[in-house]
């Protein structure tokens, strides 16, 4: 998924403490571990992208992580509501209801986000997550300062995690 | 025999549980964060915990250590996505016996239950 802000290199590198390539890497290993281990199928991640403050993608519902200690900002991640449905069936789920469709939305921006502590260590300090849910005011979706955008898919439906980090 | 299932997403306690049920003489209680898991704790006084970590009103660190100061011979499965030494080494010393990472596939998490519950009996 090639995008025209996808970002290369030197980009990174120019773009100092924000980013660089090895933490990119690291959320993009987090949501193929994610999906890989809960699931018979494999998220396939598209090539991250910058995105500006008013550029963040539209999705059903956002689970919000609140990111504090050496780095701070939010991590983002972004599903369709049928998507969670999926993967709620992947977790064994029969009856699936509003309640387990925010929850998991939840938990796997909280799971992707609490996985990177492995490499950016224990100061990685993460809230609980918050949810949106569809119908929400995207006034609130204003990002702090440039972010990276990392598009994927699993099974037939796209997803995304941005991660706003300074 | 009872088991307390600590975690504040409604899918994951549903799964523990899940894969918990079936084992004889083994009932289940839940809470969603660490305050109520520790009132249950002192009512209920299980024999067996998993605890997640990151959750609302009191941390899984926190709970971790109130309830073996509870009881000290409480046996806790910690089960997180904060994957660090540091943290996992925090949660053993405050005592916790065990530590499962999430994500995590329906075969690890039964062989920690069974690990958990394989350590309750040895030491009964």
């Amino acid at each position: 998924m090639p995008h025209k802000n996808s970002i290369a290199k030197n980009e990174m590198i120019s773009m100092g403490k924000m980013v660089s390539e090895k933490e990119i890497q690291v959320f993009i290993d987090g949501i193929k571990h994610y999906f890989k281990t809960v699931s018979d199928s494999q998220a396939v991640v598209g090539t991250p992208y910058i995105i500006d403050t008013n550029e963040m993608p539209s999705n059903d519902y956002i689970g919000i992580i609140n990111v504090s200690g050496l780095h701070t900002g939010k991590i983002y991640f972004l599903a369709a509501k049928a998507m969670l449905n999926h993967l709620l069936l992947s977790f064994g789920e029969k009856n699936i209801s509003s309640e387990l469709i925010v929850d998991i939305v939840g938990e796997v921006a909280n799971t992707i986000s609490g996985n990177v502590r492995e490499i950016f260590g224990s100061q990685f300090h993460i809230s609980v997550p918050i949810i949106r849910q569809p119908n929400f005011s995207h006034d609130e979706l204003f990002l702090d300062n440039k972010s990276f955008s990392v598009p994927f898919r699993w099974k037939s439906y796209t997803a995304y995690l941005v991660v706003c980090l300074k | 025999m009872k088991l307390l299932i600590v975690d504040d997403s409604l899918c994951v306690r549903r799964k523990i549980e899940r894969s918990a049920l079936g084992r004889k003489g083994l009932s289940i209680l839940t809470a969603d964060n660490g305050q109520q898991a520790v009132e249950l704790f002192e009512h209920e006084r299980p024999e067996l915990v998993t605890m997640d970590l990151t959750m609302p009103k009191m941390g899984g660190v926190e709970c971790v250590k109130r309830l073996t100061e509870i009881n000290s011979d409480v046996h806790i499965l910690v089960i997180s996505a904060l994957s660090d030494k540091l943290t996992a080494l925090s949660a053993i010393k405050n005592g916790a016996e065990g530590f499962l990472k999430k994500p995590f596939s329906d075969d690890e998490l039964h062989c920690a239950l069974d690990e958990l519950v394989g350590k309750y009996v040895d030491a009964s």
